[in-house]
């Protein structure tokens, strides 16, 4: 009895330290997966470990990273956006549209950056203005959103972006790091720090955890969902910058059914698909495991019905195995 | 032990011995037992986080203990899930009842169980008309065929007993059944576990209410701090010797509220109005000052208190704080003006239980642990264990979520969370509903403490004891409006009922 009760005077900060929860956490499962597939695809294909190739398998996920990390948040915060493929293409046939009209690159940049924005104000106010469902509003857009880009370009591509233009989804910084795969590693950097530690972050994980008492707490609920989906748009329109820079042209169909592959990301990232929980750490090990599965594959040369097969099998486990990794540790912890 | 001749002779429904259950951090059952017998009503008294909960887990199969023996009559036996714990005869009647509100009443009643045709369908009308003699026996005659979300709790208390009758339980365990009813609800409740108790069930009987205790329970059983401190028949027991067993100590003056000296106004609230809700509020909050509000269930009282600090928008009416004309629009000003509410949904409004402790504590003051945006974590642990200490909170680690903790020791987080503000106004809506004595003495000492320290303080209460006990002065609310004001001096119980219920003093 007496080592049992609990002197109210004392109470620790914190039971376990740093050590015990890293290694409990679901980030340190990842890791472990993300080391097998590297070593798994370095036995099975002698081309896997040359440095360009490596740069070359970042491509698979920069893009869509990027919209991960913005997604990170607004699903802890118990929203969900579906509408960033279609910003994608959105903003691309904009920027495609301006290069007809003899915009140069920096004003290309701009352009793409702003539609993002525009679409992220729109999904913004009709979720935290008129109060709508974002899983609905989202939906809705986007059909909206590719919707417009299938009336302006119809069957057609546009081609023609300028040579400068190729830097942002063909350039390098140095030696093998693409510009694309450095912007995906200081936008991890910014976003964890936001997530982690800021009282930004902290306030979209109390949203996520109770809105209500949230609200009541003094956070800023509307804004602070106004401001994700804002990010969400910004993320969409830069990842489109660079897919389009990338492929050097515009069809509607770009980036069709990414919304998808992005969320699957986050939440195998560990980040609870109702809300609450969830880490930036998490979802960068989640897109190097996508990306390094996608690209072994290619390097294996399996065929894409296989590889789509991998990617739905892969969904489902990746929200049943947190549910089971946190109902195994409710049973170790009683 | 203490042995009485009915129940000597008498074997138990249901016997434990010597549970044992732990938690990470923190033991919550030691080495206790209980027997209930049939046709009698224990009391099961304890603070929260005694380990009451935690044990009628363990009798209905949710959690499994570390160690001990249950015998249901006579035979050893252990229940591994929820549905062994039933098929032994063992229901529960909890706090918010488990019933599902899509589903109607006779459905509620025998899910799981329903009487099937030859065709293996479920035989509607033998259900239907089952139910209705269920509910009869369970003293309630309304149409089993409506949805169970068009009834009052009261109502859905009486279905889960019927549910109860229905699967032929010789246990009946019902905890806190009448902290959401009415009066004459409860008198309907009282009426029932008479009912139960002709039938021979045993029931385990949880309240925090020693007056319902004394009136229908045969024995009680005390738990502190995971183990049994006492048990025996309450016939032989005094009020005062069982809050002496619960606390461990004795309570001196129940509500401790101090004598303060009054000082200036602090806040004023004029014409205040909401299309639906309240309408002509006046009044002043002076410094120091404890102000009751009292009235009964849907008073307005809720809803005004929330329209103070921007939750909900009146249709008129000005706010003055410190002689300064306010214009509230949200919690977050209402917290910068130093307007702060604790709200009396605690899970619902006041704590995020998802978090642990010292988030919960520091969220409305993160712009003053943190520099310029970023989070310092040794501010939140220093103002966490500041206020939580000044609370007596009892908790494994602040890391702790704070749905991991009883019910009291919820709402201490809570109330240090909006103290941790600094205001200079703090409403207490319902501060000490469903938490045990020990916490609700600690909640009285520090709200008088505050008022001593020249802090404002409103306090909305349904409990006439606690109103008449800490309020400085009482302001009744009937149907949207004020209807009685009330120094300390003139305070009766009778006042304050017969204002909040609209009664004219008689000639």
């Amino acid at each position: 009895m007496a080592e049992t009760h609990l002197s109210p005077r004392n109470i620790p900060d914190r039971l376990e330290g740093r050590g015990v929860r890293l290694l409990k956490s679901w980030e340190s499962l990842l890791l472990v997966v993300a080391c097998l597939i590297f070593l798994g695809n370095s036995l099975a294909s002698p081309y896997f470990l040359d440095p360009w190739n490596l740069s070359d398998a970042t491509f698979n996920f920069t893009e869509k990273a990027m919209i991960a990390f913005a997604m990170a948040l607004v699903i802890i915060s118990g929203e969900i956006d579906l509408s960033v493929a279609s910003i994608i293409a959105l903003a691309s046939t904009a920027m495609g549209y301006a290069v007809q009209l003899g915009f140069d690159t920096p004003a290309l940049v701009i352009v793409g950056l702003s539609v993002g924005l525009i679409c992220g104000v729109v999904n913004g106010l009709l979720i935290t203005g008129l109060g709508l469902p974002s899983i609905v509003v989202t939906i809705g857009t986007m059909s909206l959103f590719r919707g417009l880009s299938f009336i302006i370009l119809g069957d057609q591509a546009f081609t023609g972006y300028p040579d400068s233009f190729a830097w942002f989804g063909q350039g390098y910084v140095w030696w093998v790091f693409s510009f694309e795969f450095t912007l995906f590693v200081v936008l991890a950097v910014i976003y964890g720090v936001v997530l982690h530690k800021t009282n930004f972050g902290r306030a979209v994980y109390a949203i996520g955890n109770n809105q209500t008492a949230a609200l009541f707490s003094g956070i800023r609920v509307n804004r602070v969902k106004f401001t994700l989906f804002l990010l969400t748009g910004l993320m969409a329109g830069l990842a489109s910058i660079c897919l389009t820079s990338r492929l050097g042209s515009t069809r509607p169909s770009i980036a069709l059914g990414w919304e998808l592959e992005v969320v699957t990301m986050v939440v195998l990232g560990g980040v609870s698909i109702l809300g609450g929980s969830g880490t930036i750490p998490g979802v960068v090990l989640a897109a190097l495991i996508m990306g390094m599965v996608t690209f072994g594959f290619g390097l294996l040369n399996v065929p894409g019905i296989v590889m789509s097969i991998f990617i739905g099998l892969l969904l489902i486990s990746v929200i049943a195995l947190p549910i089971l990794w946190r109902r195994a540790r409710r049973r170790l912890a009683h | 032990m203490l042995q009485d001749t009915t129940t000597s002779r008498m074997k138990p429904a249901i016997a434990l011995e010597g549970i044992s259950k732990s938690f990470p951090g923190v033991k919550a059952l030691s080495d206790v037992s209980l027997s209930l017998y049939p046709g009698s009503v224990t009391a099961l008294v304890g603070e929260n986080g005694a380990g009451k909960s935690t044990l009628v887990k363990i009798l209905t199969g949710i959690y499994q203990p570390d160690g001990g023996s249950i015998r249901v009559a006579d035979t050893e036996t252990t229940f591994p899930t929820a549905l062994s714990a039933a098929r032994a005869g063992v229901t529960a009647i909890h706090q918010e009842t488990v019933l599902f509100d899509e589903l109607s009443v006779a459905e509620n009643i025998f899910l799981g169980h329903a009487p099937r045709n030859r065709f293996g369908l479920i035989d509607w009308k033998k259900l239907n008309a089952d139910a209705r003699a269920l509910l009869h026996r369970a003293g309630a005659d309304f149409d089993p065929t409506i949805r169970l979300r068009d009834l009052g709790i009261a109502k859905k208390h009486l279905v889960a007993i019927a549910r109860a009758l229905s699967v032929d339980a010789r246990v009946v365990i019902m905890d806190e059944p009448t902290a959401a009813l009415s009066h004459k609800e409860i008198h309907e409740l009282y009426a029932l576990v008479e009912r139960l108790k002709a039938d021979g069930k045993a029931i385990l009987f949880i309240s925090h209410k020693f007056d319902e205790i004394f009136r229908i329970a045969d024995r009680y059983t005390v738990f502190r701090d995971g183990t049994m401190v006492g048990e025996g028949l309450i016939a032989d027991v005094a009020q005062d010797d069982l809050v002496r067993m619960m606390v461990g100590r004795a309570v001196g003056s129940v509500y401790p509220k101090e004598d303060v000296a009054i000082g200036e106004p602090v806040l004023t609230v004029s014409g205040y109005r909401h299309p639906t809700e309240f309408e002509d509020i006046n009044f002043e909050l002076r410094r120091g000052e404890i102000l009751g509000f009292y009235g009964l269930v849907g008073a307005g009282r809720s809803e005004f208190m929330q329209s103070l600090i921007g939750i909900t928008r009146p249709s008129a009416g000005a706010i003055r704080l410190d002689g300064e004309i306010l214009v509230i629009r949200s919690p977050s000003e209402a917290i910068r003006s130093g307007i702060v509410y604790v709200p009396e949904e605690r899970g619902r409004q006041g704590a995020i239980i998802g978090l642990p402790i010292f988030q919960n504590v520091t969220l409305p003051s993160l712009s003053r642990t943190s520099r310029s945006g970023f989070l310092k974590l040794a501010n939140e642990f220093a103002l966490a264990r500041e206020y939580t200490s000044r609370l007596d909170l009892r908790a494994a680690s602040l890391d702790q979520d704070v749905g991991t903790l009883s019910g009291g020791n919820q709402q201490k987080v809570v109330i240090a969370k909006w103290l941790a503000t600094k205001p200079k106004v703090i409403i207490l809506d319902e501060p000490t509903k469903g938490i045990d004595i020990g916490s609700k003495a600690a909640v009285h000492a520090f709200m008088s403490e505050l008022a001593a320290q020249g802090l404002s303080v409103i306090m909305v209460s349904s409990e006439i004891p606690e109103i008449m006990g800490m309020s400085d002065r009482v302001i009744v609310m009937r149907e949207g409006r004020i209807a009685g004001r009330f120094e300390r001096s003139e305070l009766s119980a009778e006042k304050l009922v017969r204002a909040a219920a609209g009664i004219t003093e008689a000639a």
